[in-house]
């Protein structure tokens, strides 16, 4: 990017294109924003800028179990689901980057695979055995297929990051007497960090986001995630969209993303196009 | 599950000719032990998950099943394959999963292909493109979802408002193009991103050189910029693609299905949970995945799109 010489123009053009992408990021959001903040009457007022402002429609998801239980149960299904599939990813993709062993590109396929998966074709056989095994409505329910279509993700992620990694300094604990496991989790792992970071927001992303299984593996507030429960919101008469309420719930499930978004922005730009590069 | 012994299985040939017949030192025994015992645990849970239950629904399709009626679960062979096919529900799915993909791909991929150069090029402010940029990759399908579909109600949203208090989504036609809206706003920054990628990977040099030769900007993006990005274009549509034919979110919130616009994934869940049939779900099911099985080889066959990870061992 150096020794490139710009005018004012083109200054000019790149402050433009800029500021249309960020407009066009931001609007629909700020719409969200400005919807969760209108008073129940002016939510019929097609004004971006709510007339009158008001906290009650987040009053009111926030005093009621019906939104406060399933953001619970977003929260700890999506950690232990990315803890679960970064330490599983890391071990495989170790193994990827590292070791030669017959059966690494039947995985890495096998991965490839997954990822692609069409998800509903999932739906009806998984509902059949999670109701015979009774892990159906359940957090593990909701887990283990997260679980699985995030050790894809994390194995391309974490394997493009591994291979960076100064792995002389594996041989030098080797030398020094350490097995190759002892290797892997005192030298190796705390380098690899980083990526481990990148790969745990990637996933946690796509756990946070899931509404497919969510609604169709759960059946009430016990293990139903806060994507499903907006769905199930009702106004305040059998009558009237809850529209107020669900706007204040989406934004609430938006905050984690934003903050992510603003702190490891550098991270998960990394992560995304880490995994891409070796097409 | 004796899973590594299967995944062994695969690749024994790839792997003969380099050593010959394999008279293995100790150590390279231990690493191979140690290796399939990394990837075990991964391989018995994306195993368990994904090849398990696709067996069984291929089973469930060769049955008459309805949860209603427990009593009357029947072998029926590939009866249910027969209805489905013949029934107009399943082609109106298919054909609006197909124009919803083809749509929201290609606009993307334009888009995105801008996006991609602003946030490689841009003199100033990157860090705030990328960061603002992400923000739609990282939100909630279904929170978008629902803004989009106030935005278009009218007397509520302001962009029904700005379209004369039109109802896009009370109209087939109109209400897809919404979709495709909503699903072009979500996916641009991943596939930018991508591309993003494949651009770092042009040499700079080149463009240089093209730009002494006098070559003009559209030029060098046609011949120098899109031939080497080819690949990584190419996995970008792949992604996307796979990823748009199973659209579902956007569709249950914005329209639910209504007024034909339902995807395929759509129908299969209803065929579950509103009809409450396993055979034909999981019939949709076998179906979806083998459309998927179809798009996947002809972009790997048809294009040469080199899949991801192929090439790992030469890196």
């Amino acid at each position: 990017m150096a020794a490139i010489t710009t005018t004012p123009r083109q200054k000019a053009g790149w402050g433009v294109a800029n500021f249309v992408v960020i407009a066009l990021a931001l609007i629909p959001v700020l719409w969200m924003a400005s919807l969760s903040f209108k008073t129940p009457a002016a939510i019929l007022d097609p004004s971006f800028i709510p007339a009158q402002w008001t906290w009650g429609n987040y009053d009111q998801i926030l005093s009621t179990s019906q939104f406060i239980r399933p953001l619970i149960n977003s929260i700890g299904i999506g950690l232990i689901s990315t803890l679960i599939a970064v330490v599983l990813a890391s071990m495989a993709a170790y193994a990827v980057a590292r070791l030669r062993f017959p059966g690494k590109s039947a995985l890495i396929g096998m991965a490839l695979l997954i990822a692609i998966f069409p998800q509903i074709a999932l739906i009806t056989p998984m509902f059949n055995i999670e109701r015979a095994l009774g892990l159906f409505n359940t957090w593990p329910g909701l887990i283990i297929p997260y679980v699985a279509f995030g050790l894809p993700l994390g194995i391309y992620t974490l394997s493009a990051f591994f291979r960076e990694i100064p792995w002389e300094l594996e041989k030098a604990a080797k030398v020094d007497g350490a097995t190759p496991f002892q290797a892997f989790m005192r030298v190796i792992a705390p380098l690899a960090a980083p990526g481990m970071v990148t790969t745990a927001i990637l996933v946690f992303l796509a756990c946070w986001n899931d509404f497919l299984f969510a609604i169709s593996f759960t059946s009430t507030l016990s293990s139903r995630t806060a994507p499903a429960a907006i769905e199930y919101f009702s106004g305040s008469s059998q009558f009237t969209v809850p529209t107020g309420p669900i706007a204040a719930a989406a934004c609430v499930i938006t905050i984690p993303i934003i903050v992510f978004v603003l702190f490891f922005q550098r991270r998960i730009v990394a992560g995304l196009t880490s995994g891409a590069v070796k097409g | 599950m004796s899973t590594s012994t299967e995944v062994a299985a695969g690749t024994e040939a790839e792997q003969a000719p380099k050593k010959g017949k394999p008279q293995l030192s100790e150590g390279a025994r231990a690493e191979r032990r140690l290796g399939w015992m990394l990837c075990a645990p991964a391989v018995i849970v994306m195993l368990a998950v994904t090849g398990y239950p696709l067996i069984y629904a291929i089973y469930l399709s060769l049955e008459r099943y309805n949860l209603e009626l427990p009593q009357d679960i029947k072998f029926v062979g590939l009866s249910n394959y027969a209805a489905v096919l013949s029934s107009p529900y399943w082609w109106q799915a298919l054909k609006v999963t197909a124009v919803i993909t083809v749509f929201s791909v290609a606009i993307t991929l334009v888009l995105g292909m801008l996006l991609a150069m602003i946030m490689y090029r841009t003199l100033f402010g990157r860090g705030t493109v990328r960061t603002a940029a992400l923000i739609p990759y990282g939100i909630v399908t279904v929170a978008a979802a629902y803004g989009w579909q106030y935005a278009w109600t009218p007397s509520q949203g302001y962009l029904s408002a700005a379209f004369n208090n039109s109802a896009p989504l009370t109209s087939e036609y109109k209400a897809i193009a919404v979709i495709i809206l909503a699903e072009i706003w979500k996916t641009t920054p991943f596939m930018g991103l991508l591309l993003l990628a494949g651009l770092s990977l042009v040499p700079e040099d080149l463009q240089k050189a093209a730009k002494v030769d006098g070559a003009t900007a559209w030029q060098r993006f046609t011949k120098i910029t899109l031939p080497l990005m080819k690949p990584a274009i190419l996995v970008a549509l792949l992604f996307r693609t796979l990823d748009s034919f199973r659209i579902f979110d956007n569709i249950y919130i914005l329209t639910d299905g209504a007024n034909n616009t339902g995807s395929v994934s759509l129908l299969g869940y209803d065929n579950l949970f509103n009809a409450l049939n396993l055979g034909i779900g999981s019939t949709i099911s076998i179906l979806i995945f083998i459309c998927v099985a179809i798009i996947a080889i002809l972009f790997i066959k048809g294009f040469g799109t080199a899949a991801p990870g192929t090439n790992t061992g030469t890196r």
